[in-house]
């Protein structure tokens, strides 16, 4: 509760900063916000495989919006995007965050940015290593694509020999997880209220990010050092053996991140050396996307991805991941039309048990101002797995979005 | 020595008159279309908001609002570069496109997805697939670099009570969709006015009229209109221009792929 409070609290000071600025610009010429409301239907076939967890139906609403305000002469820039979901089951996943609630100021070859933003770093499709300044937002969804909003402030410089940025950031998201009603979650629950941070650091300690990326020919380069607390917590069974604690880490780590765009190949690499709780080890993604443009003229394209993970963390010592020695298979087909319709499939396969973390998602626009989803996950794994605790939770989702 | 310098004089307008008289229908269709690109020299910097509308057959339409900011590269051997920011629809809001032209060789492009925050390199090999849904393929919209076709001249005619060349274009590039176009290049402001697609099989199957020409100062003109109609399918699509303002202040970092995260 805590969190939230302080977290309030940070959140209300900067809006109120960044009213201010909004007023004072008062001809604000080029403002704009769009809201949205996506009605969920989860559907989860398998019965729970633990106490508490609800059963078959789960259903949402969410709110979100796209507010933008640029100055006139396109130097000044603030973004805002709210999110709140209220959801009937699972009380840790009715919550509310600032996405992003940011400025950004452009002057000839230097830019700064303040405010709560999302930031995104990499290459890969699958899972992306190198990018580590937002948190998760995990009781969202397990595939790691949804984020936190981070607050910081970066300064960006660029130079003729590529972009520099340096990150500060003052404060620390707690990834958030499913609660004792949720599905996706182990047998025990994380403790949300009882987060510890080893090695003195807290919530206020701030990390520091440098990053350097460059474009030379066929060539998109990133280059970066993260210091701070990790975004994935170690979980420790309690004493009483009965929640599990989350314990953020100190975590230093470098990392490069490549793609070689040629015809219609793209070959990627995300690489990470980690320093977190006395355990060394490297984190990495490589792999491709091939793309069939315009199939016999009908303007459909399909995509054909493989990306092989590794990571040799300790996990009696570290965060552990979903994702250690694991080959993603997946295709993407687009439509190209009216409505935008895509179909993405995806699977992670572990090379070594067999589990498997699979996903179909098809999605298209109706009229000018809806868009539909469905989005079905497949899970299957070997009992040793972590992924096993979920295996009861394949489930399907429909999604519905209103613009307005 | 008189004498010598007239004999020179008249041998170098007979050359000249043999070089004139013998341009061949390649060289005169090239020179057409040169002098239709250079005409657009010196623009500098643009940013236009246009309205793009999808016309399906039965006559249902959608719209996008879009933006496009330019850069101008003075050397006709290095293409512009270009970002093209979606407004609507609004499930596509804030997605941008990053374009530095090549003349031969693919654009280098990039794409801004807002939902992940992410800017992702594309592969720009995909040049008859169509843009966002519309009529219009990837490659009627990237720059219309001069080297990028082969010319050559067919016949002055009579269009809309213009005086035209007419002159057949062969793609340079690979994996274009077309095998040749025809253009209709007006004599009194070296505009195009309209231009025919032949598909792989060499069928007419699209047509482009580019219309409502203003002025921006010196020779520099803009359609404010241009409609794609698809004869196979009876689709159409049009791009209506609002507004074209120059000399906009850009700097070279604004066309640069991690700035499309700064928009």
């Amino acid at each position: 509760m805590t969190m939230n409070l302080n977290l309030l609290h940070l959140v209300s000071c900067k809006a109120i900063v960044l009213f201010a600025i909004i007023i004072s610009s008062a001809m604000a010429n080029d403002l704009s916000f769009t809201p949205n409301v996506t009605t969920e239907f989860r559907y989860f076939p398998e019965s729970p495989a633990y106490d508490g967890q609800f059963e078959y139906f789960q259903p949402s609403i969410y709110f979100g919006g796209e507010g933008r305000w640029v100055s006139k002469d396109r130097k000044k820039r603030v973004r805002f995007e709210p999110f709140l979901r209220l959801d009937l089951q699972d009380d840790e996943r009715t919550h509310f965050d600032i996405r992003e609630l940011s400025y950004l100021q452009r002057f000839n070859d230097f830019d700064l940015l303040i405010g709560n933003a999302q930031i995104f770093w990499g290459v890969a499709e699958s899972r992306n290593v190198v990018d580590v300044i937002n948190q998760f937002d995990e009781v969202e969804n397990s595939d790691e694509t949804d984020k936190l909003g981070q607050p910081l402030i970066r300064f960006g410089k660029y130079t003729d020999v590529g972009r520099f940025e340096i990150y500060y950031l003052p404060y620390f998201r707690e990834r958030t997880f499913p609660g004792k009603d949720g599905r996706q979650r182990g047998p025990i629950t994380v403790d949300l209220n009882n987060a510890d941070y080893n090695q003195g650091r807290g919530k206020w300690a701030g990390d520091f990010a440098l990053r350097y990326q460059h474009q030379i020919g066929q060539f998109d380069i990133g280059i970066h050092v993260f210091t701070g607390t990790a975004r994935a917590p170690f979980l420790e069974l309690n004493e009483e053996g009965t929640r599990l604690l989350p314990i953020y880490q100190k975590l230093t780590q470098s990392g490069l991140d490549i793609q070689w765009t040629w015809d219609a190949w793209l070959l990627k690499l995300e690489f990470v050396i980690a320093d977190q709780s006395d355990d060394n080890f490297v984190s990495s993604a490589l792999g491709f996307e091939y793309t069939f443009f315009d199939i016999s003229d009908s303007g459909l394209d399909l995509g054909i991805l493989v990306e092989c993970l590794y990571d040799n963390r300790d996990e009696t010592k570290t965060a552990s991941t979903l994702f250690e020695n694991d080959i993603f298979v997946g295709t993407r087909l687009s439509w190209n039309n009216f409505y935008e319709s895509e179909l993405l499939f995806g699977a992670i396969i572990d090379w070594e048990t067999g589990s498997i973390f699979s996903s179909i998602e098809y999605e298209r626009r109706i009229g000018e101002n809806m868009k539909f989803e469905v989005e079905a996950q497949y899970l299957t794994a070997n009992d040793t797995e972590p992924l096993a605790q979920f295996e009861h939770d394949s489930n399907l989702t429909l999604r519905l979005t209103r613009y307005f | 020595m008189r004498k010598l310098f007239s004999f020179i004089l008249m041998m170098g307008l007979l050359t000249f008159s043999l070089f004139v008289n013998a341009e061949t229908s390649q060289e005169k269709g090239f020179r057409i279309a040169a002098k239709s690109d250079r005409m657009d020299n010196g623009f500098g910097t643009s940013i236009a908001r246009l309205t793009m509308t999808l016309t399906n057959s039965a006559g249902d339409s959608t719209k996008r609002e879009l933006e496009i900011k330019t850069l101008e590269k003075p050397n006709e051997n290095v293409g512009d570069k270009s970002v093209t920011l979606f407004f609507t629809p609004p499930d596509v809001e804030g997605t941008a496109l990053l374009s530095h032209a090549k003349i031969l060789d693919s654009d280098d492009q990039w794409l801004y997805l807002p939902e992940l925050a992410r800017v992702k390199r594309i592969s720009s090999s995909n040049k008859s697939g169509p843009f966002v849904g519309s009529e219009f393929a990837f490659e009627d919209l990237t720059a219309a670099e001069l080297g990028k076709y082969s010319y050559e001249w067919l016949e002055e005619i009579t269009l809309d009570g213009l005086k035209v060349d007419k002159i057949k274009q062969i793609p340079l590039y690979k994996r274009s969709g077309y095998t040749y176009l025809i253009a209709y290049i007006d004599k009194d402001i070296n505009q195009f006015r309209k231009v025919e697609f032949f598909n792989r099989g060499g069928a007419h199957f699209k047509t482009l009229t580019i219309s409502e020409f203003e002025n921006y100062g010196g020779t520099i003109y803009r359609p404010m209109l241009q409609q794609m109609d698809n004869h196979l399918t009876g689709k159409s699509t049009t791009l209506l221009v609002e507004v074209y303002k120059f000399g906009v202040e850009l700097n070279d970092n604004e066309f640069k792929s991690s700035a499309l995260s700064q928009l």
